[in-house]
């Protein structure tokens, strides 16, 4: 018969164990997925892979050029739209609406936005871009990834703008600056690498997104950079081959599979490097 | 135009000041300009929602109409003979999400409790961040390591799995079936590993805020650290930390690429969490560039105006659940 006491003990000794084999099996997937693409996708990582385009079903030999290119583009036509629109509505949330009632809506609204699937951002931008213009193309899939990238814009450019102390405006102001020039002179820069976090992190999120293209920048099997045409992108590749029966295709969708990972964790540890000095810094 | 009448409004103002010199009145339009271009920019992107409803409504009309309500019930899904029904990717949509859910819940609480009580400071942040990475790896790979990875290790499994739970009367049904590894209960698996990091952060964010001298109180009454995690952390969390499990079933719900890898794509219910099935967003990402005629697309669009209504309402709980907690941590600051 054990005392109340050694009852209460025991079950703490359970229950932490039992959280601490919770975390070992969280990052027991990690580094199982790491391995696994590091493994089958390293050893698949040649010179061609940078400079000849996907290969016909069942032949061997081939890279991923034009994959890589076509997600170069997509990711540039949506930084080009996404970072721009994330950023100025950020700033009007911080700046112009950090107290208003319509701020707390908006930023309410962009929350949602940024958790909404991305299959339905990309469903959104077959109905308002593929479905009118009739065909697939790269710019409607720029669109669907700056739509993916525009609420993680929104959201740290907002943070990072509140965390300017109010004394900073103050003085400001009370030289005489105009607003738009306190903002983009003075808040903007104390805030600079905050909001380059919020975009690299964005950048890492739609770097790997597939749902959204699948209705709009589709994919192609050749080199092309027409905008107006549907555009070889990696995901998709990574998608299609994988799925695929030939093994030529299934290894060089670890091999892109292991650059994609490889790029998004670069970004991640980068963005990671700048926040970490700005609150050093703090 | 609005250039002008910002000139206009402007003119009081700029007439106090300086006359002369058109400095204070360009000044004061330029910031007209700046406020009013950042909050029309806002606004889009408020009104986006909107539009993806009423752009997805349009779209879907077709279907919608044409079935009417027995859209919602039907599980007839017959591209052939045009008739369409969203019953069975609602419903496989709903239990790969459960499974996945009945995964991640009590993990995330485990993980959350070691960051924030258990670990020592310089385990803390690499545990935090190897929990956060696994949130930044694209859903292609692990739809990719699913199929090609987990699912044959898992199939291992199921002949256990097939043996002894399946033996069990009642939900023994639920067990029964092939080993092929591909099926419900893996695409759930893979879908409650991808949302742990969701829901671990929220709670992990949480627990950390807990008031110190609230916990330290329970401790000098001499309660064990599971009981304050238990009876202190977890009641005066409870609202987040449901926040944050809606927050994790909005991801699992439209989770696309790596369900549409490993649930199996089958287009009908079956009893067994081990048979194929599908959900809304992986029959629509596996027969979109397949609907030739327009009733069959304009069905796949209204599935997706399904999916959409049911993510936002669940976000937006998830939303005011968290948003309880902002309150509650402003009025104490």
């Amino acid at each position: 018969m054990i005392s109340r006491y050694q009852r209460r003990k025991l079950v703490n000794l359970f229950n932490l164990g039992i959280a601490v084999l919770a975390t070992i099996f969280g990052v027991f997937w990690l580094i199982w997925i790491l391995w696994t693409t590091l493994r089958y996708g390293a050893s698949s990582v040649n010179w061609a892979l940078f400079t000849q385009d996907t290969p016909a079903p069942g032949s061997s030999g081939g890279g991923l050029r034009n994959a890589f290119v076509g997600s170069l583009i997509l990711l540039g036509i949506a930084v080009a739209i996404g970072a721009p629109v994330g950023v100025l509505a950020g700033t009007w949330l911080a700046e112009f609406a950090a107290r208003r009632k319509l701020g707390a809506v908006v930023r309410f609204l962009n929350d949602i936005l940024l958790s909404a699937p991305s299959i339905i951002i990309g469903l959104f931008a077959y109905a308002i871009i593929v479905d009118p213009s009739g065909h697939f193309s790269a710019y409607s899939g720029g669109v669907a990834l700056a739509l993916i990238l525009i609420p993680v814009v929104v959201r740290t450019t907002d943070e990072m703008l509140r965390l300017v102390p109010g004394s900073l405006r103050e003085a400001a102001i009370a030289l005489g600056t105009p607003y738009w020039k306190l903002v983009t002179r003075i808040t903007w820069r104390a805030s600079a690498s905050g909001i380059l976090t919020g975009v690299l992190l964005g950048i890492a999120r739609i770097s790997g997104e597939t749902a959204p293209l699948l209705f709009t920048a589709l994919n192609n099997q050749f080199w092309s950079t027409s905008l107006d045409h549907p555009i070889a992108n990696l995901s998709m590749v990574i998608f299609q081959f994988a799925m695929s029966p030939y093994s030529n295709w299934q290894s060089m969708a670890w091999a892109g599979a292991f650059i994609a990972v490889a790029f998004i964790l670069l970004l991640n540890l980068v963005a990671r490097a700048l926040l970490g000095r700005r609150n050093r810094k703090a | 135009m609005k250039v002008s009448e910002a000139a206009r409004d402007a003119q009081p103002i700029a007439a106090t000041a300086d006359k002369k010199s058109a400095g204070p009145r360009a000044r004061i339009s330029a910031d007209f300009l700046f406020r009013n271009l950042s909050a029309a920019v806002a606004m889009l992107v408020a009104i986006s929602l909107l539009g993806i409803l009423i752009a997805l409504w349009r779209e879907g009309w077709d279907a919608l109409h044409h079935f009417g309500w027995r859209f919602l019930v039907s599980t007839s899904w017959n591209p052939v003979s045009e008739h369409f029904g969203a019953l069975v990717f609602i419903v496989g949509t709903l239990i790969s999400s459960a499974i996945a859910l009945i995964i991640a819940v009590p993990v995330s609480f485990g993980i959350a409790l070691f960051i924030s009580e258990m670990a020592p400071r310089w385990l803390r942040n690499p545990v935090s961040a190897a929990i956060e990475l696994l949130a930044a790896i694209p859903s292609v790979i692990y739809g990719m390591w699913g199929l090609l990875v987990f699912a044959p290790w898992f199939g291992n499994f199921e002949p256990w799995i097939n043996d002894h739970l399946g033996a069990l009367p009642g939900i023994g049904l639920l067990f029964q079936g092939p080993p092929m590894g591909i099926g419900m209960l893996s695409a759930g698996i893979v879908l409650g590993i991808m949302i742990i990091p969701f829901i671990a952060a929220i709670m992990r964010d949480v627990f950390l805020i807990t008031p110190a001298p609230l916990k330290e109180s329970a401790y000098a009454m001499g309660a064990t650290k599971w009981e304050v995690a238990r009876k202190v952390i977890l009641p005066y969390t409870r609202t987040a930390v449901t926040g944050g499990i809606f927050l994790g079933l909005g991801r699992a719900l439209g989770e696309t690429m790596a369900v549409t890898f490993i649930i199996g794509n089958a287009d009908n219910l079956s009893a067994s969490l081990l048979m194929p099935g599908s959900s809304i967003a992986s029959v629509i990402a596996n027969e979109f560039t397949e609907a030739t005629t327009h009733l069959y697309k304009s069905a796949l669009l209204a599935l997706g105006l399904i999916l959409f209504v049911i993510t936002f309402i669940v976000l937006v709980l998830a939303k005011m659940l968290l948003l309880r907690l902002d309150r509650m941590e402003g009025r104490k600051a």
